[in-house]
C-alpha cells in the first residue's frame, strides 16, 4: 500500500494547530511511515493536489482563504477543521462585533506614529470579511478536531484512526475546547 | 421518609413526596444533564436537557414530579443526541470562545458539550454583540455568555433577596438586564460573594481580579471525579474556579 497523502494549511490561523502537530516529537518519523505530505506550510509545494486527508486550521477571514480552502475541498477526499478557529471562527472571530472600518482606522490612521498612514489597498492583497467564518460555513467537513491547539496526543490519534480507515473518535479525556 | 421508587434507566430509584425526578435522581446518585436547575432554586425548565422519556413520552425531569411506579428513561442514544444538539444550539447562540475564556475548564456549558462529545457546533453562528457590563468594581456580565438559564434571576431573587437580574426582551433578542434604573450592574446592591454570581453555570457572571488563578490540570472540571448534577458541585464558584 502506498502512502497516504496528506496537505495541511493555516487561514486565519496562528500556526498553533502546526506546532501542536508537531508535538508528537519523534511519532514523526512513524508519521512519516504512513503519509507523504502535499502542500503545506512545511512543504515546498504551491498548490494542493488530490489528497486522502486535508488539515486546514484557522477560520475563514479574508478572500484568499475562501480560495485556499475551496482548493482544499475539491482535492482532499477527507477534509479535517482542524482546532477552536477552524470549528467556531475562534479568537479571530472576537472582531465580528466591530465594524470593519473601526478596526482598519485603529490600526492603520490613529495611533503615535500613524500620521499620514493609509490603509492598504494594493490589488495584491486579499480583501477582509466583514466577519471571520468556521469553515463548515463556507465547505463541507467531514471532521473536526476542536482544541485550542488540539494536543499531539489528540492529533496522533486523529491522525492513525484515519490512516487506519476507522472513524476518529476522541475519548472525553483528549476533547477540549480551549 | 421515601414516598416510593420509580424506575430510572432500569434503576430504582426512591423519591419524596412532591420531589422531581432530578431532584430524586440527584439525590440516589445518579446524573441526569441538565444546566438550569441547581438543587434548593425553584425549577425553570429552560434549557430542555434533562429532558427524559417518561412512560415513553418526553419531559423535563426538573419539572415532572416523580410517581411510584413510573419507567422513566434518560441515557438512551437519541436523547443523548437531542441533548447534544440543545448544547449545539448554545454554543452558536452566543459567543463561546473557551480559548480565552476565565470560565474554561470550571463552566458547566462546556463540561455538559465534553461529555456529550461536541466536536463541533455544527450550526450557523450567530455572533452576537450584546452589551457588556463591565460598571461594577468587583463582578462583569458578559451577556454574549449568557444561556438565559435564570439561575442568577432565581438566586438574587429568592436567596440574596436583592432581585438584582431579570430577562428582558422576547425571542432571539432576549437577553439578562439588571434592576436598576441605568441598567447597569454598579447601581445594585449586588456584592461578589453574592449566590447569584456563584451560581451562573457559564462565564456570563465572573467575579473580576480572579481569572486564570487556577492551573490548568487543577480546575474543576480537569478532575474527573466531579458529577455535573450532585449537590456536592454546589460550592465550585465562579470566577476562574
Amino acid at each position: 500500500m502506498g502512502k497516504l497523502k496528506v496537505a495541511t494549511c493555516s487561514l486565519a490561523g496562528c500556526f498553533g494547530c502546526h506546532m501542536s502537530l508537531l508535538d508528537i516529537d519523534e511519532k514523526l518519523f512513524d508519521l512519516l511511515e504512513l503519509v507523504e505530505l502535499d502542500r503545506s506550510p512545511l512543504t515546498d509545494i504551491k498548490h494542493c493536489g488530490p489528497c486522502e486527508i486535508g488539515l486546514v486550521e484557522g477560520g475563514v477571514c479574508n478572500a484568499e482563504n475562501v480560495h485556499v480552502l475551496k482548493e482544499f475541498r475539491s482535492n482532499c477526499r477527507t477534509l479535517v477543521a482542524v482546532g477552536a478557529c477552524a470549528i467556531t471562527g475562534g479568537i479571530p472571530a472576537m472582531r465580528n462585533n466591530i465594524d470593519l472600518w473601526d478596526c482598519f482606522q485603529e490600526v492603520y490612521h490613529y495611533g503615535i506614529g500613524l500620521e499620514g498612514g493609509q490603509i492598504p489597498n494594493d490589488r495584491e492583497l486579499p480583501l477582509p470579511f466583514d466577519k471571520v467564518r468556521p469553515l463548515n460555513e463556507v465547505v463541507r467537513i467531514d471532521h473536526f478536531l476542536p482544541g485550542c491547539p488540539p494536543s499531539a496526543e489528540a492529533i496522533w490519534k486523529f491522525l492513525t484512526d484515519l490512516a487506519a480507515g476507522r472513524e476518529p473518535r476522541l475519548d472525553y479525556e483528549m476533547l477540549h475546547y480551549d | 421518609m421515601s414516598a416510593g421508587t420509580f424506575t430510572l434507566d432500569g434503576r430504582a430509584i426512591p423519591f419524596e413526596e412532591g420531589q422531581t425526578i432530578l431532584d430524586a435522581a440527584a439525590a440516589a446518585g445518579v446524573d441526569i444533564p441538565h444546566l438550569c436547575h441547581l438543587p434548593g432554586l425553584a425549577p425553570h425548565g429552560s434549557c430542555k436537557l434533562c429532558t427524559v422519556s417518561i412512560g415513553g413520552r418526553l419531559g423535563a425531569a426538573c419539572t415532572n414530579r416523580a410517581a411510584a411506579g413510573m419507567t422513566v428513561e434518560s441515557e438512551t442514544a437519541e436523547l443523548n443526541a437531542h441533548r447534544l444538539t440543545l448544547v449545539q444550539m448554545l454554543f452558536v447562540e452566543g459567543n463561546h470562545f473557551c480559548p480565552s475564556c476565565e470560565k474554561s475548564g470550571a463552566c458547566r456549558l462546556q463540561e455538559t458539550a465534553r461529555r456529550l462529545g461536541m466536536t463541533t457546533p455544527h450550526f450557523t453562528h450567530f455572533f452576537p454583540a450584546r452589551d457588556l457590563d463591565a460598571s461594577h468594581p468587583d463582578v462583569v456580565l458578559e451577556r454574549n455568555r449568557c444561556i438565559l438559564c435564570e439561575l442568577c434571576v432565581r438566586a438574587s431573587r429568592d436567596v440574596d433577596g436583592k432581585n438584582v437580574f431579570a430577562i428582558g426582551g422576547r425571542g432571539i433578542r432576549a437577553r439578562l438586564i439588571v434592576n436598576s434604573a441605568s441598567g447597569r450592574l454598579a447601581d445594585t446592591a449586588l456584592s461578589a460573594n453574592d449566590r447569584a454570581v456563584e451560581v451562573c453555570p457559564t462565564g456570563a457572571i465572573l467575579r473580576k481580579r480572579v481569572g486564570f488563578a487556577v492551573p490548568i490540570g487543577r480546575r474543576p472540571y480537569d478532575r474527573h471525579d466531579i458529577a455535573l448534577s450532585l449537590p456536592t458541585r454546589r460550592g465550585e464558584g465562579a470566577g476562574g474556579g
